[in-house]
């Protein structure tokens, strides 16, 4: 992979979850039943700065869980590919929760169905929101966000990073070529 | 959805020899996550949605069967249960035959269990398809030692230098050799212990002794085995109380261990023999432990045999 | 002078040496002579080596009864593929041959099928059930060479004693599958460092050596019977003529696999014990370390033994304390050897590699001598069993084989003429190939030589 340029800096990507946590709130009117389950591995960096932010703003920490979604992936079968299944942690009761389920990058939608179900088994919320810091298009399924820190046209030879301040010693969002694509 | 992979795999669990110790650790830590989803309200996933495993049982062996498939319907795989004699299979069809039928059948991976030692090894270069040894004769059942090894590991924490003493008839044992085979990689001085006559001449990293207090002596945790009464047929055995008396593990005797040394059996127990009665029930005792925790490492196999390897 | 075949340019190497180079004439079922003549048929044979034909002292040639395993035509076909012109067939069929009619048979269905000659060996006990001796006597007259219960681990020291005394007064060898049934316990494999770590029951080499121990003390109970018994047993009354001044085997210890067992033999025979016995192909060339891929094709009994027994059963073959090779050749259907370690028979068929793979192990690979080692496959049974030796020499018997030393070519089962068609040294790339075997002056086998 080539590095292409970074599209997003530090001020920035702080400016958009602030920006998100504020929608959340509104969309929720208020933090009552309100729950962050951050997405491996960059979801779980994020979900934790939603939850703060919005725990700054309304003075009520909301809970906050993980989600492995390996086990729900449907690219299970093909040959080569073996991820490494990771925590699963929901320390409370998902019932009559709205849920916002929070990952770095919405591209085919594939993540956020195999997310959805997951969450599905693990009990039954009320209304499940999908936050992303980036939406960089190309959907294969018919999955939006409900809140997006910022729309990014690319193309399908590009890769999109998200770096966060806790996994990669800053926050940042990068555009890389596939080389060879 | 890039995430890190695992690190490569054998297509099989045999037995040890073809593993390395951080396949095993992603083995334990995946069976960890398994945990997790067992404690879910819907104990299911999709991940092995669209593949067959066969269960063929050639020695039956109904918990290690309901076990293995139980694990594959909970990552949603379709099952097919072949249980068979062996006394049958001599008459006149062979391994070869059986398991090729099943092959036409589309099968995934097969765990298998017999009698006799190598089969499953022979399965293997039949097949080409992940083979997983439920049990072959004496010697070896990988799944019930790494089960023990993750069980040991809840309780203990790392096994590094811990003295784990397994006690019976270790010649004639397969989960013996498994557990000095896995036990002794994930760094545990294991001490194997039983009648000199059910001993073998050596037993690859495990010391052997005949004297129970030896080998409990500081252990950090003891492993009883099942004891077959037909040793006692074979002349191998005097009698059960001459067995009860030198090796059966009795509260007084496991004070010899470390305080509270964790007290592990793999089932199915003949009570009052290889344990003194109420010992099976006391919190030392992590048999049950060991049935729960047997589902998460199957599944966690299943998932690291089959995912990423379908031709 | 004319004969019928001339090899041109053959090598001479017999149980006594190497003779250099000859055109050797075969005519009459006898070599004519060594300095050449004329022949309709003549053989190339330079870079060839000639030597008497080979004698297997102990091969399963399944007929009567077990046929899909092996008959008489696969078996002696795939014995003169192998250079064999002689082999001593052992009794365990179905029903036991212990009984002059099916000796005679035997003797009879093999001279019709023309290719190696064949010496049954008959049964010490009715059946082979280690009780009632056979009938030594009508069995010698039949055919029989040789009188064992392989197959069969009879435990009977009594029994022993008697069939010892009773065949030698009629000429008969007899010969034991030396194993305490008791200590080998059901094992399936040499107990060892091996078996514990496989799991799989053990057979312990004592079990071969304790039951030599024991045998050796019934030949010297029998020997101090004898001695007051007027002196020699007489073969005269027999086909097979004792060669002069050659004291009579009494008891042969078959396929000898152990060190420990080699030593008692060695003992025995300084003192001068009428004892003679065998190694098989197996035990010279692989050990139990071949069982950790746990293939049944490696299951033999008795097992394939450690590095140290082989060596020193080399070294017991060099000495002349191990007097010949015998195969073993114990053929078995394919699925047969496909079951479990459990359950799978004993038993690994060798007829037609023995030459090239002990060739290629000892002489080739280990500086053995070569005309010593044609000494264990020809004058070495021959001595045990009777019969005089072939040496190539102007009138001596045409039972020959002509073999190339250069040659290098894999062992591929498939091309088995035995019915046996695995190996455990399927791949094996061995020198050592016959080309042509001939029983008296007969052609029984061809290949590859080149005919002008």
């Amino acid at each position: 992979m080539k590095f292409k340029s970074r599209l997003l800096g530090d001020d920035e990507v702080r400016r958009a979850l602030t920006r998100i946590a504020h929608e959340v709130v509104e969309k929720n009117k208020g933090t009552e039943g309100l729950c962050f389950v951050g997405i491996h591995t960059r979801g779980i960096s994020l979900a934790k700065r939603l939850v703060d932010l919005v725990e700054k703003f309304e003075g009520k920490q909301a809970p906050m869980g993980i989600l492995d979604i390996t086990l729900y992936r449907d690219d299970l079968s093909e040959i080569g590919l073996q991820p490494r299944v990771r925590e699963t942690r929901i320390p409370f009761d998902l019932n009559g929760k709205a849920v916002v389920l929070v990952d770095d990058v919405l591209y085919t939608g594939r993540t956020a169905r195999a997310a959805l179900d997951a969450l599905i088994d693990l009990g039954r919320p009320s209304r499940i929101y999908l936050a992303v810091l980036v939406d960089r298009g190309h959907r294969e399924l018919p999955i939006r966000a409900d809140f997006v820190g910022k729309n990014l046209p690319t193309s399908k030879s590009e890769v999109v990073k998200v770096k966060t301040l806790e996994d990669d010693g800053e926050d940042a969002v990068e555009l890389w070529e596939l080389e060879g694509a | 959805m890039s995430q890190s992979a695992v690190p490569s795999f054998p297509r099989h669990l045999l037995d040890f020899s073809d593993w390395n110790r951080g396949q095993v650790e992603s083995i334990l830590e995946t069976a960890q996550m398994m945990q997790e989803v067992l404690a879910r309200p819907v104990k299911k996933v999709p991940a092995l949605t669209g593949f067959t495993v066969a269960t063929v049982f050639f020695e039956p062996s109904t918990r290690t069967r309901l076990s293995f498939e139980l694990a594959a319907r909970r990552m949603s795989a379709d099952v097919l249960s072949f249980a068979t004699a062996t006394s049958s299979t001599t008459k006149g069809e062979t391994y070869r035959d059986t398991l090729r039928t099943l092959e036409q059948m589309g099968i995934d991976a097969y765990v298998i269990r017999v009698d006799a030692a190598g089969v499953c090894h022979q399965a293997y270069g039949w097949l080409h398809k992940p083979v997983i040894n439920a049990g072959d004769g004496w010697r070896a059942h990988p799944t019930q030692a790494l089960l023990d090894a993750f069980t040991l590991r809840e309780r203990l924490g790392s096994l590094e230098g811990k003295k784990i003493a397994i006690v019976g008839d270790i010649l004639h044992s397969r989960v013996a050799r498994s557990n000095a085979e896995l036990l002794t990689m994930l760094g545990a001085q294991v001490v194997a212990c039983g009648p000199a006559t059910l001993l073998p001449g050596s037993l690859p990293g495990a010391t052997l002794t005949t004297s129970l207090k030896e080998a409990l002596l500081e252990a950090d945790a003891v492993m009883a085995l099942r004891l077959q009464k037909e040793r006692m047929d074979k002349g191998l055995l005097p009698s059960l109380p001459e067995y009860i008396a030198a090796y059966q593990i009795t509260q007084e005797r496991l004070a010899w261990a470390r305080p509270l040394a964790p007290l592990l059996h793999p089932g199915p127990m003949n009570r009052d023999v290889e344990l003194e009665g109420t010992l099976a029930d006391s919190p030392q005792s992590l048999v049950e432990r060991q049935v729960a925790n047997g589902q998460a490492i199957r599944m966690a196999v299943l998932y690291h045999l089959l995912v990423g390897k379908r031709s | 002078m004319k004969g019928e075949i001339l090899f041109k340019n053959a090598n001479l190497v017999d149980g006594r040496g190497e003779h250099g180079r000859a055109d050797v004439l075969i005519g009459e079922g006898r070599i004519l002579s060594l300095s050449g003549g004329e022949a309709p048929r003549v053989i190339e044979a330079a870079g060839m080596i000639l030597s008497p034909g080979f004698f297997d002292p102990h091969a399963h040639l399944r007929e009567p009864g077990q046929e899909v395993k092996e008959d008489l035509t696969s078996g002696l076909t795939a014995a003169a593929k192998g250079g064999y012109t002689d082999l001593v067939s052992m009794p365990n069929t179905s029903p036991v041959v212990d009984n002059a009619e099916i000796v005679a048979a035997l003797k009879k269905k093999a001279a019709s099928i023309g290719q190696a000659r064949l010496h049954p060996a008959a049964a010490l006990t009715q059946g082979q059930e280690g009780k009632i001796l056979s009938e030594a006597r009508l069995l010698r007259e039949a055919g029989a060479v040789m009188l064992t219960d392989d197959g069969r681990t009879n435990e009977d020291a009594g029994v022993l004693a008697q069939g010892l005394q009773y065949a030698a007064s009629w000429g008969l060898l007899v010969s034991v599958h030396a194993e305490d049934a008791s200590l080998r316990r059901g094992g399936v494999m040499n107990e060892g460092e091996v078996s514990f770590r496989l799991g799989l029951p053990g057979n312990t080499g004592f079990a071969e050596s304790a039951r030599i121990a024991r045998d050796l003390e019934i030949v010297r109970y029998v020997e101090s019977r004898g001695s007051q018994e007027a002196g020699q047993r007489s073969r005269v009354e027999g086909r097979n003529t004792q060669v002069e001044g050659q004291k009579q085997t009494l008891l042969h210890v078959q396929h000898l696999s152990t060190r420990r067992g080699l030593e008692l033999i060695r003992q025995a025979r300084a003192e001068g014990l009428p004892i003679t016995t065998e190694v098989g192909p197996h035990h010279l060339t692989l050990t139990d370390q071949s069982l950790n891929s746990l293939n049944p094709i490696f299951k033999v009994a008795p097992p394939l033994r450690t590095q140290a027994d082989l060596e020193a059963l080399i070294e017991g073959l060099l000495d002349g304390s191990i007097d010949c090779i015998g195969t073993d050749h114990a053929p078995h259907t394919q699925d047969e050897k496909e079951l479990d370690m459990l359950r799978a028979p004993f038993g690994i068929p060798s007829l037609e590699i023995c030459w090239p793979l002990l060739y290629t192990a000892l002489v080739v690979g280990h500086g053995f001598p070569l005309h010593t080692l044609i000494e264990r496959f020809t004058d070495g049974p021959r001595r045990i069993l009777g019969f005089p030796p072939i040496h190539l020499t102007e009138g001596a018997q045409a039972s020959l084989v002509l073999w190339s030393p250069g040659q290098e070519r894999p062992v591929v089962p498939q091309s088995f003429a035995s019915r046996a068609k695995f190996s455990p040294w399927a791949g094996w790339a061995l020198r050592g190939w016959p080309s042509v075997t001939l029983v008296e002056g007969r052609v029984v086998y061809e290949q590859g030589a080149v005919q002008i």
